[in-house]
């Protein structure tokens, strides 16, 4: 039963999260992608690029967009439902995967936010979170490795154009960014334009 | 004073984009500057306090202020508010997506987006890692993790649960010799 296994799934990403939305990726990827494969990795990325321009923070965005689309791919409900009924599951597992990674750490506030202002500073948080926060830049770097995908860059041996294009885009997006702080939005709009002109136009 | 609660954490949700660190600054300005419902310290510490608990900045941000500013009902209207713009608006494309998205330009305006994402998904690494005080000492850790998750797919919620512990057998280890 989908709606089961996700209330599951973003229960626990809720709850072992330590690094914010960027990390969050790096879970939903490893459950949702590799493990569930609710939603293949092509669309993941769409799904983390329409996350970043649209108003929200970007877990909270990509936790109800990944509901919405794992529930639209459950081969189950695609067959027994008319496209109508699936539209409404469709926002129903929307709204529970928002839902689901967010009550534990709600609960959890209330219970321990008092306790953790007043031990914040105590040797065995600062111990613990000495080893957290080295692990979660490992979580961030293995979302993007996970993503280097022919499907998110095109395959080499076949579409060596597109290709190279591809890792142009990543390395111009990158040091445009890091360098010249380029804005995330803009550098979108522009790959999107760039796609249409050599991908839809040129088609290569 | 919920109404008013529900729609300043609605207006900080829908003028967020990018991260939840992004709404920091956002929060500051509604609810200690022109709100006045925490004095500056009581929001640092808030803000510490969601660094070190599990789940969304976002979602742990918006719940402690709430519930600071007005109780149980106050941190879920608070939470409420934060999330409601981002469901609408993700809801609104996603089904517009879903229609689309076979389209011949459509899909050509993804294929070259798509390599720009994983691009911007690799930029907080670099710039986490610096406020994670990650030195030539302990980078084995990240590298480490990142591997075992990519090339073994081990869950990150392990890589999670083994370091903190790993961290805080250290840490008594190190007070243990005098260190």
């Amino acid at each position: 039963m989908i709606f089961f296994k996700l209330f599951l799934v973003f229960s626990y990403i809720g709850l072992f999260n330590f690094g914010g939305g960027y990390a969050m990726l790096s879970f939903i990827q490893q459950e949702v992608v590799v493990k569930n494969q609710w939603v293949s990795d092509q669309e993941f990325t769409d799904i983390v690029a329409i996350s970043n321009m649209t108003p929200g923070p970007i877990g909270i965005n990509c936790a109800t967009y990944v509901g919405y689309t794992s529930v639209m791919n459950d081969e189950a409900l695609k067959s027994n439902l008319s496209p109508a009924a699936l539209q409404c599951c469709g926002m129903l597992g929307s709204v529970l995967a928002t839902v689901s990674v967010l009550w534990l750490p709600f609960i959890l506030m209330l219970f321990i936010s008092k306790l953790l202002l007043r031990y914040r500073n105590s040797w065995q948080v600062n111990a613990i979170f000495s080893g957290l926060r080295p692990a979660i830049i490992g979580l961030l770097a293995a979302a993007v490795l996970v993503l280097m995908t022919p499907s998110n860059f095109s395959n080499p041996r076949t579409d060596f154009i597109p290709f190279i294009l591809s890792v142009a885009i990543f390395l111009s997006t990158f040091f445009g960014c890091r360098r010249f702080r380029w804005n995330p939005i803009t550098v979108i709009l522009c790959c999107a334009i760039a796609g249409i002109v050599f991908y839809g136009f040129i088609g290569l | 004073m919920l109404t008013e609660l529900f729609l300043s954490f609605f207006r900080i949700g829908a003028f967020t984009i990018g991260g939840g660190a992004a709404m920091v600054p956002l929060m500051e300005a509604e609810i200690v500057n022109r709100k006045q419902w925490l004095s500056r310290e009581e929001f640092l510490d808030i803000f510490a306090v969601s660094q070190a608990t599990p789940g969304l900045m976002a979602g742990n941000m918006s719940s402690h202020i709430g519930y600071k500013v007005a109780g149980i009902k106050g941190a879920i209207v608070a939470t409420l508010g934060t999330v409601l713009p981002s469901l609408v608006c993700i809801l609104a494309i996603a089904i517009f997506f879903r229609i689309f998205r076979d389209n011949r330009w459509v899909e050509a305006a993804f294929r070259g987006i798509r390599p720009a994402v994983v691009a911007l998904i690799a930029l907080p690494v670099f710039s986490m890692a610096r406020s994670a005080k990650v030195t030539w000492h302990n980078v084995w850790i990240p590298v480490l993790s990142t591997l075992l998750i990519w090339l073994l797919g081990v869950s990150p919620v392990w890589i999670i649960v083994i370091s903190g512990t790993c961290g805080y057998l250290y840490g008594r280890y190190k007070r243990q010799t005098g260190k």
